[in-house]
């Protein structure tokens, strides 16, 4: 693999974790529990869509293509996506594992922006330090929702232990790396997602004693795959969704 | 955590309540007197400031229908923030009906003022007690769709807003103020996604005049009956709530609109329309009343849907609201 591919694919990865997670928050605009839970999850999703443009254009450009963010997000297909997988799971419009599906997924993704901004790459750091600040909200506010959820009423603690179990499978998969990995780390451009383990496990871990929660045990099944393209069978609606119009009309622009 | 107080036990800034009945009829008489002329001099009602019964109820029943109409307003283009042809055009729609719920919350809290808390409003609006613009009962079936509510219904709500901001209930008008700013880029995006349509393949075009043909006539009734059916007009003008007719808001929006879609080449369905060139106004046909009638009695084609989709958010988030109520008591409680 050649230095130039890793660090597209490395983008793409990025770009559609944001994408997919965005488009997750975004079918909640209209339907959320309070009109400022409304206000903040499409924020959210707004942040994410930015990271996410930001990064398919500088995968764009290193693919030297002439292809657009909107051809990286709208004309794969789900075994070309390298999301991970938890942000394709969906919520069934239970708050509780929106925000905790938000929560797990930023406490990585802000540890490694974090380390990003010291990246030998200079975009990736560039838009690692904008990304950063909305992450570092996204932790918190998510956080939040999971402690009140958890030392709320009786109700609120059962369902958002539920969602717990439901997506703690997902969380493994958010350590794995691949050859990608490997060479960029040499170079100085990624980190290595191994060293930011315990940190995410540090944050995650003080905010569960904070709502009451205890992590499933170990030993259950873990997903694996969604970075070399294996994923859950949601994203495939998903994709038939968000895809639909660029697809039923491949000549027209919006 | 906003919502967790707000109830009326405490109370904020709200307007004089149920004071009238201590007064004297001699007394009540003056204060009339003093608030009409305090309106005939232009100058703006506050919270605090004595006021009719019968204003105070005709705000409260306008603005909270206002804001109602923000948040149902939500759902139609909401429908299609996860189908939207482009991240640039997701982001954009997605903002535009964040800055929806944003407007519903600013007029909720202007209402407030007048003393009815938010959750009671929103517990009308789901009985069907309180109404809300009739143009959200109509679905919305393509993306051209997404560019006619920017285009026609945000441009009807400026010409409504931009008169609303010199109305003389001093937080409604300051609301307005705010809101027309957003209105306005909503309105020019709207417009955009309908020329670019209108740019662009036979099926685009087509997608765009369909989506015309269907919310030209929905958008002339959001500004109500003709005034000669309009049973609340004589006494909102007398107060300058109102500060124009319906019918001459709607002749407004009709002759800064249909130079808009003669230039991107989209045809106003209508055969009566037609220039004047002595009155300087679009002459245009007769409104369907009987089927507005029909729309905001309930019978419009997504009148039910609404209601459902926002009496099942409301009813879905019911546990939320109540483990943040528990776990801010929770929090007070241990620190004292």
């Amino acid at each position: 693999m050649i230095l130039n591919d890793a660090l597209k694919e490395y983008c793409l990865r990025i770009a559609d974790n944001s994408s997919i997670l965005a488009h997750r928050l975004s079918e909640w605009s209209g339907h959320g529990p309070i009109l400022e839970e409304d206000i903040a999850m499409s924020n959210m999703a707004l942040d994410l869509i930015g990271q996410a443009r930001g990064f398919y254009s500088y995968a764009a450009t290193l693919e030297g293509k002439g292809r657009t963010e909107d051809d990286l997000a709208f004309r794969r297909d789900a075994r070309e996506f390298v999301n991970r997988n938890l942000v394709e799971q969906p919520d069934h419009k239970d708050f509780g594992t929106a925000m905790l599906r938000s929560f797990l997924y930023s406490c990585l993704s802000y540890l490694q922006f974090r380390a990003l901004m010291n990246s030998k790459d200079e975009t990736i750091s560039g838009l690692s330090a904008k990304a950063i600040k909305e992450v570092t909200y996204h932790v918190r506010h998510c956080g939040d929702w999971v402690v009140r959820l958890g030392d709320g009423t009786e109700e609120s603690h059962r369902r958002i232990n539920n969602s717990l179990e439901e997506l703690w499978m997902y969380t493994a998969e958010l350590f794995e790396q691949n050859e990608v990995d490997a060479l960029l780390v040499k170079e100085g451009i990624a980190v290595d997602l191994t060293t930011l383990k315990q940190d995410w496990l540090n944050l995650v871990d003080e905010i569960f004693t904070q709502a009451k929660l205890t992590k499933p045990a170990e030993g259950g099944y873990q997903s694996s795959g969604g970075i070399n393209g294996m994923h859950t069978e949601h994203l495939g609606y998903i994709l038939a969704e968000m895809q639909f119009l660029p697809r039923a009309y491949p000549d027209a622009i919006w | 955590m906003h919502f967790v107080n707000r109830n009326l036990a405490n109370p904020k800034q709200t307007s004089n309540i149920g004071m009238e009945t201590t007064l004297s009829v001699e007394e009540l008489n003056k204060r009339e007197a003093e608030f009409d002329a305090k309106i005939a001099g232009g100058k703006t009602i506050e919270p605090k400031d004595w006021m009719p019964e019968r204003y105070r109820k005709q705000l409260l029943r306008m603005m909270s229908q206002h804001a109602h109409s923000e948040v149902v307003g939500m759902l139609p283009e909401g429908n299609w923030i996860t189908r939207a042809p482009s991240l640039a055009r997701k982001a954009v729609l997605l903002a535009k009906v964040q800055d929806e719920a944003g407007h519903g919350l600013y007029i909720y809290s202007a209402a407030e003022t007048l003393g009815m808390d938010r959750s009671e409003m929103i517990d009308q609006l789901l009985s069907g007690k309180a109404k809300y613009s009739s143009i959200f009962n109509y679905p919305t079936l393509s993306w051209a769709d997404i560019g006619a509510i920017g285009w026609l219904v945000d441009g009807a709500a400026i010409v409504n807003q931009t008169v609303l901001a010199k109305c003389s209930y001093g937080p409604y008008s300051r609301a307005m103020l705010r809101i027309c700013k957003e209105e306005n880029f909503h309105n020019k995006q709207g417009y955009q996604i309908m020329a670019y349509l209108m740019r662009g393949t036979k099926e685009q075009r087509d997608m765009a005049q369909d989506a015309m043909n269907r919310f030209w006539w929905p958008a002339l009734m959001m500004f109500g009956p003709s005034d000669t059916n309009s049973p609340n007009s004589a006494d909102l003008m007398k107060w300058k709530v109102k500060l124009h007719s319906n019918d001459d808001l709607r002749q407004r929006f009709i002759d800064r609109t249909v130079p808009q879609a003669e230039a991107i080449g989209l045809r106003i369905p209508d055969d009566k329309l037609k220039w004047n060139e002595s009155t300087r106004h679009y002459e245009f046909g007769e409104i369907n009343w009987a089927e507005f009638n029909q729309v905001i009695s309930g019978n419009g084609p997504c009148n039910k849907l609404r209601m459902k989709q926002r009496t099942d958010a409301h009813n879905n988030g019911a546990w939320v609201r109540e483990a943040a109520a528990a776990y801010s008591a929770k929090k007070a409680a241990s620190k004292k």
